[in-house]
């Protein structure tokens, strides 16, 4: 059961919630992975997000939008159902990381932290992810794609677009 | 996937279970797996802190603290609980290494916080990893909660009474500047990741007060091989003062970009020329950033150098998370120079003013240069803004940011005087409606 009465959440996160405030020595370390698990579930940290996350950890919501705004994963408005993250940072862009970007732009039709108009896919040239030795990288959902060619990007997003594509939340 | 490369010269110890399925507990007990630790806990944290001091393994996060030392600086009491953190938070780009150890090799990183913990007399571990590392945060979950089930994580851990040890996870959510320890610290309490000032230092006053040893994930997991071989057997390896072996990511132009084993101390050029492949296309060699972005660049003939903190210091560079990013004869150095302070300017927390207006003003300014409206004083503005930033910030970023543009600058200074006639035509990596409109 939820600690907190009327939970915008759903039970299983609520639980999850509930048991992530106990790991640790302060009940605030669990806001930035509260945040993100929000915002997996809902879409983007709303303001019912923030309201909530706050009453859970005992913080003003000022202190919930202080955090909310200085990192770059979090977000406050939708983002596509399969949100495509392309790194075009120096190991990338040696290796095309900028075509890579150019080619979902054109695919998808839209640009830098934009969505597509029936909402299935957003796009973000994101700085490194951590996999420029597989260059170049995307990750969609959270799942890595390395090596990646135009015609790699097109078949990855086709299996999205499908309902085929792996997602890691 | 990461795929797994091999070469006859690595020398495999940190890697030398990678790819055989380490990651489930069974496969990483029956290859010597938490028998280090078991070791530590009946030799004592003394014995644990001499084995590390002698076997001269330095910090593989970027700055080469000698970690058997770091570790001794806890005090021996302290009124507030001890922590040990481990930094999973890999955002240096050009560096991709803790990705396969947590992949390959997640119960090394948990064995090793143990053994640090011991050591330093602390009973909870935190594993920070980078918000986008989420499914090696699944990995790495699984492997506590194994741990916890066959009584390796709790209370009286492997039947030792009152010997506990807690460990849990934290994932970060996007932010470059989080890897600097004292930041790390702030986001692991929930705040947003502004350093603090120091001293005191973590081993003083650390994670919510207490004392605490923070180390980079390499590092902590190279603890339980050091362990098991003995610190001098480890040193042996390496190279003068630079205990060891280290995971070598190189990437860019290269036939065979990877994460490579390599002692302490390898010629970087045989790191490109062998290890790695040579050259993409069998083309020419034009520049190398050798630990990172942050390291300012070498060129083709100054990579005659020994891969050890303290030779790549001397080369006037840095080993630095030994991400080797490899350039070739097509890259446009005011390209480079530019995406790399773009991503500078972006991750600048913001606190003080050299490194949040140094880095905004050199995008800009590189930016304008780049569209082709810079003019010959620019050059030097550059520098003299790069000087500036350089030893007057709270935290190492501004000096991560300025170093690799004095680089650029000081090693490449006709190429920025040629741009600006127009000479160069490399093919357009950065589209101009990326950029920042040049306003001045
Ligand atoms: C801006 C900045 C970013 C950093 N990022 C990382 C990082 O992602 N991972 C890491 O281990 N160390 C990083 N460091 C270094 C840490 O501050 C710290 O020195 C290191 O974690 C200590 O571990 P070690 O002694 O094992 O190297 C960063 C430092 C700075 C200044
Ligand atoms: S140097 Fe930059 S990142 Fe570091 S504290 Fe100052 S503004 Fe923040
Ligand atoms: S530079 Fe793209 S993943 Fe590191």
């Amino acid at each position: 059961m939820s600690t907190v009465t009327n939970s915008i959440f759903s039970s299983a996160t609520a639980a999850r919630f509930d048991h992530l405030v106990t790991l640790y020595p302060v009940k605030r370390s669990a806001l930035i992975p509260m945040l993100l698990y929000a915002q997996d579930e809902v879409g983007y940290v709303s303001d019912a997000v923030v309201a909530e996350l706050a009453q859970r950890l005992d913080l003003l919501e000022l202190d919930v939008r202080g955090v909310l705004s200085y990192y770059s994963m979090l977000r406050t408005k939708p983002a596509g159902k399969y949100n495509v993250q392309v790194c075009t940072n120096i190991s990338c862009m040696l290796v095309g990381g900028y075509d890579i970007l150019d080619h979902c732009k054109a695919k998808l039709g839209i640009g830098h932290k934009e969505v597509t108009a029936d909402g299935q896919f957003s796009l973000e040239e994101v700085e490194c992810i951590g996999a420029c030795c597989w260059a170049p990288a995307m990750q969609v959902n959270y799942d890595f794609h390395d090596n990646l060619t135009t015609v790699k990007v097109d078949s990855i997003l086709a299996d999205y677009a499908a309902g085929r594509g792996k997602d890691v939340k | 996937m990461p795929t797994l490369v091999s070469h006859p010269e690595e020398v495999k110890v940190l890697s030398r279970r990678f790819g055989q399925g380490a990651a489930e507990i069974d496969k990483y007990v029956e290859l010597d797996g938490y028998k280090a630790v078991q070791k530590a806990i009946e030799s004592g944290p003394e014995w644990v802190i001499n084995e590390m001091k002698a076997s001269g393994l330095r910090g593989r996060g970027g700055a080469g603290f000698p970690t058997g030392m770091k570790w001794s600086f806890v005090p021996k009491v302290s009124a507030k609980p001890k922590y040990v953190l481990v930094n999973g938070d890999e955002s240096e780009p050009g560096t991709c290494k803790d990705h396969v150890i947590f992949l390959h090799d997640p119960h090394a990183v948990i064995e090793g916080t143990m053994i640090a913990g011991l050591a330093i007399g602390a009973k909870m571990g935190f594993i920070y990893l980078r918000g986008e590392y989420r499914y090696l945060l699944k990995i790495v979950e699984k492997a506590v909660a194994d741990a916890y089930a066959k009584g390796y994580l709790g209370k009286n851990i492997f039947g030792k009474e009152g010997v506990d040890f807690d460990i849990v996870t934290q994932t970060g959510a996007g932010a470059y500047e989080v890897g600097e320890e004292s930041a790390l610290m702030e986001s692991l309490e929930g705040k947003r990741g502004v350093p603090r000032i120091k001293p005191p230092f973590p081993a003083v006053v650390g994670l919510y007060g207490g004392p605490t040893v923070i180390n980079n994930a390499e590092t902590i997991a190279s603890a339980p091989h050091i362990l098991l071989m003995g610190g001098e057997a480890y040193a042996k390896i390496g190279s003068e003062r630079n205990g060891g072996t280290r995971l070598f990511g190189i990437s860019g132009h290269v036939e065979r970009p990877g994460v490579y084993e390599l002692p302490m101390g390898y010629s970087l050029r045989k790191a490109i020329y062998e290890v790695a492949g040579g050259i993409k296309g069998g083309r020419k060699l034009k520049a190398v950033v050798p630990g990172g972005s942050s390291c300012p660049v070498l060129l083709p003939d100054e990579i005659d150098v020994g891969l050890d903190f303290d030779q790549m210091g001397k080369a006037g560079t840095m080993l630095g998370s030994g991400g080797i990013v490899v350039l070739d004869e097509t890259v446009s150095i005011v390209e480079f120079a530019l995406r790399t302070i773009k991503f500078y300017q972006h991750e600048s927390c913001g606190w003080c003013i050299p490194c949040r207006e140094g880095t905004d003003w050199l995008k800009k300014t590189l930016t304008r240069f780049y569209n082709g409206g810079g003019n010959l004083k620019d050059i030097n503005n550059i520098q003299y803004l790069a000087e500036n930033m350089m030893g007057r910030t709270f935290c190492p970023l501004g000096d991560a940011a300025a170093m690799p543009t004095l680089g650029f600058i000081k090693k490449f200074r006709p190429e920025f005087e040629e741009y600006l006639k127009g000479v160069r035509t490399e093919k357009n990596f950065i589209t101009t409606d990326e950029l920042v409109g040049a306003s001045h």
